[in-house]
């Protein structure tokens, strides 16, 4: 009995994670059909950003390092939101309804951001700093010309090959000057540990069982987190916006909803939440640049799992996922019976690495009858 | 000619509840041309959905020459002989009218045929003649996509006719063009319903007064009266779902027609 | 229909068989200056990676095979790239000499293996692994491909699937250490036919015949693309359920088009492995899989040519970066990913067969007004200058 309570628990475990990580990628792809495979180095962003506040709050120790978790949650979300929001201006908004090309472009971002923390340092910043503050200032100071239509192009040339090579001088100046105070890594290619705070650690007993207090905290957040994002979508005007832009987008901008903010504000919102499951995820193990790859894929078959349609899709998907994975994982099912190639079989299955191979044939013959996942967008509209 | 081509008993489609087809009954003989009219909403387009196979019926079913198409898909339907051109035009933008030409009027359309099969020099010469047809035979190999709104239009009709189906579905062929070549396409189904069953969906009242001989009038997802086009214009209950308000002797009612025949906008907003 | 018309049709018909033969030609220049040129002006390391880069042109156009033309972006290929080079890994590893003291590729022993695996046995015999490089990756392609198409699942989800997948055989080929050797791979291949894999003069038939394979992959998707199927091919692209209300049924197309690729990529993996002497779940990596559209983004989609100089291009501009500067290399790529996204969606050839061509004449002095459409590309005025005469 406590066996099985125990796998239903852990299941769970793994399910809020994935749910965590999935939500904001189901809310992005269900208003704009876009799949963000910076997804994943979001959460990394959002992980490293719990190490950062975790680093700053040990220096102040005390009590005040019980609670970092809470500053960091906040800290993860923005930052998250702040990458996302620039992503989103910057690149995917120009490429709406070139879903495969989104693809591509934001996998582009995730190399570079993985890259970047690995050799981000002080240099770097300081250069890209310089650089954005030169570029972004200089075309805002040509942009009032009133020629510049014309001349736009030779602009950007001019001011680009400029600004790069002063932020370049800059930093090669700070780094001839202070050497390696300034030119060695923040983080580095190595993973980084974050320390959970003292009542996170341990766990609840259960007979012979524990149940991790991390864990526990993680499903109490993710609950929070789907009952926030449920609510705002829900109850605020700006849901509202964010579900009429979902069902129609033409006869929404028709009607004077701000589209281009709507979808703005929906790709911040989907990467903070990103940020905060990466926080989350910081809890349970160190900190890497490839701390997202290990989720992107399992959240995106959340997503085709569960469908596009409904919030709730995202919720049922994960769980089951995350349930199935385990159980399979565990080898639990090999317990279960004593008809011996079965055994053999749910044996051959049960580590973690090859419980996705079954969850992944699952998911295929599960398509076989819903192809459109759990909840799927339903109405003459969808397949014009 | 009594034979039915198309004979759909007791039709209700409905998407999570809604009804878009409700009890629907229909039927038209082999080589009739028949013209089907409706205010918005009506389910004009779910009918065409059902006949065409995209949509499946709730309750009913949808015969075509006696056999029933509920196990069939799209383009099985489509090779069984229905051929449907849809209401904003879908050609391949990419290739040309020759090409889109061609792969419609391809007669083995499975995989293997299509990569070996050399195209024969009949489908060749009935593409030519299409083009012909059309009008498109100087811009036979310049990209579809340049064509302009009316020509890809033409284009999608020819498509239609290439496949030489038995029953073609068009639905608002006229949607915006212009008079002239509102008057031609009218001609061009005129000559087609010599040797095809056609159902036209069309809101252009003058153009459905060019070419109906009966019409159909759909409201609400059920058949609501059918006739010809006197009889379904002087209908109080056709009169009623046009105008939206109860015929009563106070308010003495605006003939149909002119109604009917003022600028479609006015009926339909699309 | 006239006389005239089908004279003209000949006519077309002519023309179109001739610029063909100078097709033929060009290719058959390139393939010869390939392998009687290029290997006197460059060195043993880099004819090695120019045979290598070349193989990796052959997967480059079965993805442009099955993106450029049919729009389904699959972020697989990197495990039918890894099965077909371990097909025919394994059949070089079972080339052990008869005097050797086991008999079972040498993994197998050290992870106390005594029998071999029924699915090793018929990789004993050439002809086998050598339908197996192309077969079992197709046959992969074309079940997935069958069990996604049917349901109509295409567009992201499909990119998605098939990332999954690669995530899928990664976990196992990386698992399975009695049975293929994890994550070490298959490697240190000994002889073929007899012959040392490693000896320059191997390595060099490794060479031409992958030469002459890109000519045949070449040749291949070239007749797939040009005639009425591939036109179909660019109709599901354009427009899928269009295309099955002219009463095709999209889904056997769609699944051809990936077995074929599929067993592109294949034979690929299998030349690929010949001449870097190992095969291992590294190729499965999903990066290595986005990495390979991205050639084709850079060539050009819809473009053989662009798919093949696509795949040239960025590798060896990796390998010289990567060298040079390990640590810029991944901002690059991210750069490149991003650039070609936005700046060149249809890639160089598709750059240089609109802009290049212009800039061209605006060199040489020879622009054209660019009136929309070109005035005297305008058909409609030629027919009327050809009909009504001056």
């Amino acid at each position: 009995m406590t066996s099985i309570l125990d796998g239903i628990f852990s299941g769970l475990s793994i399910g809020s994670i994935l749910l965590l990580a999935a939500l904001g990628l189901a809310i992005v792809f269900g208003l704009m059909g876009v799949i963000n495979m910076a997804h994943g180095e979001l959460m990394m962003l959002g992980a490293y950003t719990t190490y950062v506040v975790q680093n700053g709050f040990k220096s102040l120790g005390g009590v005040a390092f019980e609670f970092y978790i809470f500053v960091a949650l906040i800290a993860a979300f923005i930052v998250a939101a702040l990458v996302g929001l620039v992503l989103e201006r910057g690149v995917i908004r120009y490429l709406y309804g070139r879903p495969l090309e989104t693809l591509l472009a934001t996998w582009g971002v995730s190399l570079i951001l993985q890259q970047f923390v690995r050799s981000v340092n002080w240099v770097m910043a300081i250069g890209l700093v310089i650089f954005c503050v030169l570029f972004f200032g200089g075309m805002r100071l040509v942009a009032k010309r009133a020629d510049f239509e014309r001349i736009r192009g030779w602009a950007i040339a001019i001011l680009l090959t400029l600004s790069t090579a002063i932020s370049f001088l800059v930093g090669y100046l700070l780094a001839q000057s202070f050497k390696l105070a300034v030119t060695q890594p923040w983080f580095g290619a190595q993973n980084k540990d974050v320390t959970a705070p003292s009542w996170l650690r341990g766990g609840l007993p259960m007979g012979a069982y524990q149940l991790p207090y991390a864990r526990i905290f993680i499903m109490l957040l993710t609950i929070a987190c789907v009952v926030g994002v449920y609510l705002f979508l829900q109850k605020s005007p700006w849901g509202l916006r964010i579900r009429s832009v979902t069902q129609n987008r033409n006869m929404s901008a028709c009607l004077g909803i701000p589209t281009q903010k709507v979808d703005a504000l929906t790709f911040a919102l989907g990467s903070g939440l990103a940020g905060v499951a990466g926080c989350a995820v910081s809890l349970l193990g160190s900190v890497g640049p490839n701390t997202g790859q290990n989720y992107i894929v399992s959240t995106f078959m959340v997503v085709v799992v569960g469908g596009v349609g409904k919030l709730e899709g995202a919720v049922i998907g994960a769980l089951i996922l995350g349930i199935l994975e385990y159980v399979i994982g565990t080898g639990m099912l090999a317990t279960l019976t004593t008809f011996q190639p079965l055994v053999d079989f749910f044996t051959f299955f049960a580590t973690t690495s090859m419980a996705k191979v079954m969850v992944f044939f699952l998911i295929v013959v599960f398509l076989q009858f819903r192809p459109a996942g759990l909840f799927p967008q339903k109405g003459r509209t969808v397949d014009a | 000619m009594n034979e039915k081509i198309l004979e759909i008993e007791n039709l209700t489609v409905s998407f999570d509840g809604f009804k878009a087809l409700n009890n629907l009954n229909f039927s038209m003989d082999a080589g009739e041309l028949r013209v089907v009219i409706g205010p918005n909403g009506a389910g004009k387009t779910t009918f065409l959905d059902v006949i065409t196979g995209k949509v499946k019926p709730t309750e009913g079913r949808v015969l075509f020459k006696g056999r029933n198409l509920r196990s069939y898909a799209e383009h099985a339907i489509a090779q069984m002989g229905i051929g449907r051109k849809f209401q904003t035009p879908r050609v391949y933008l990419n290739l040309t009218p020759r090409e889109n030409l061609e792969l419609s009027c391809n007669r083995n359309k499975r995989v293997f045929p299509t990569l070996f099969r050399k195209t024969p020099s009949a489908e060749r010469r009935t593409v030519s003649g299409l083009l012909e047809t059309i009008g498109l035979t100087h811009k036979a190999d310049m990209k579809a996509g340049l064509l302009s709104h009316g020509e890809k239009q033409w284009l999608e009709i020819g498509m239609l006719v290439a496949q030489s189906p038995d029953l073609l579905l068009v639905d608002e062929p006229v949607a915006g063009l212009t008079d002239e070549e509102t008057f031609r396409t009218g001609e061009l189904l005129l000559s087609l319903a010599e040797s095809h069953s056609i159902i036209v969906i069309e809101h252009d009242m003058e153009f459905v007064h060019q070419i109906a001989r009966k019409v159909t009038v759909l409201h609400e997802g059920t058949v609501l009266c059918e006739g010809t086009m006197d009889e379904v214009q002087h209908d109080p209950r056709v009169i009623e779902v046009y105008l939206g308000r109860e015929v009563d002797a106070e308010h003495p009612v605006t003939p149909l027609e002119d109604a009917l025949l003022e600028p479609t906008g006015t009926l339909e907003v699309n | 229909m006239t006389a005239e018309a089908t004279l003209e049709r000949q006519g077309i018909d002519l023309a179109k068989r001739r610029s063909l033969l100078i097709e033929a030609g060009i290719v058959a220049a390139i393939a010869l200056f390939f392998i009687f040129i290029v290997p006197l002006l460059l060195s043993g390391f880099r004819l090695s990676l120019m045979g290598r880069f070349l193989s990796l042109a052959i997967v480059a156009l079965g993805i442009d095979l099955i993106w450029g033309y049919t729009g389904l972006l699959s972020l697989g290929h990197g495990v039918l790239f890894a099965l077909g080079g371990y097909a025919i890994a394994m059949h070089l590893k079972l080339q052990i000499p008869p005097t050797a003291s086991s008999q079972l590729p040498e993994f197998m022993t050290l992870y106390g293996v005594t029998e071999l695996p029924w699915f090793w046995q018929p990789f004993y015999s050439f002809p086998f692994s050598a339908l197996a490089v192309m077969l079992i990756p197709a046959l992969l392609a074309a079940l997935l491909g069958y069990l996604v198409f049917r349901n109509r699942i295409r567009g992201v989800y499909f990119s998605i699937l098939t990332q999954a997948m690669t995530i899928i055989f990664f976990n196992f080929f990386n698992g399975q250490q009695k049975l293929i050797n994890g994550t070490n791979g298959l490697t240190d291949f000994q002889t073929f036919f007899g012959v040392q894999v490693s000896a320059p003069s191997t390595q060099f038939v490794f060479y031409v015949v992958t030469v002459l394979l890109v000519v045949v992959a070449y040749a291949f998707c070239r007749w797939l693309t040009s005639g009425r199927f591939g036109r179909l091919l660019v109709a599901i692209r354009d427009d899928e359920s269009r295309v099955r209300f002219s009463g095709y049924d999209p889904t056997g197309f769609k699944v051809l088009v990936f077995a074929v690729s599929g067993a592109l990529a294949g034979i690929a993996g299998a030349m690929f492995t010949l001449q870097t002497g190992i095969i291992s779940p590294k190729a499965m990596d999903i990066a290595f899989s986005i990495e390979m559209v991205i050639w084709v983004a850079v060539g050009g989609r819809a473009s053989l040519v662009g798919a093949i100089i696509g795949a040239l291009l960025v590798n060896f501009a990796k390998s010289l970066l990567s060298e040079q500067f390990p640590e810029v290399w991944l901002f690059l790529q991210g750069g490149l990913f991003l650039l070609v996204v936005m700046v060149l969606p249809s890639g160089l050839v598709g750059w240089l067969r609109t802009r290049g061509l212009e800039l061209f004449r605006q060199i040489t002095g020879k622009r054209k007004l660019s009136t929309y459409p070109a005035l005297e590309e305008d058909p409609e005025v030629e027919h009327e200058r050809k009909n009504l005469g001056d």
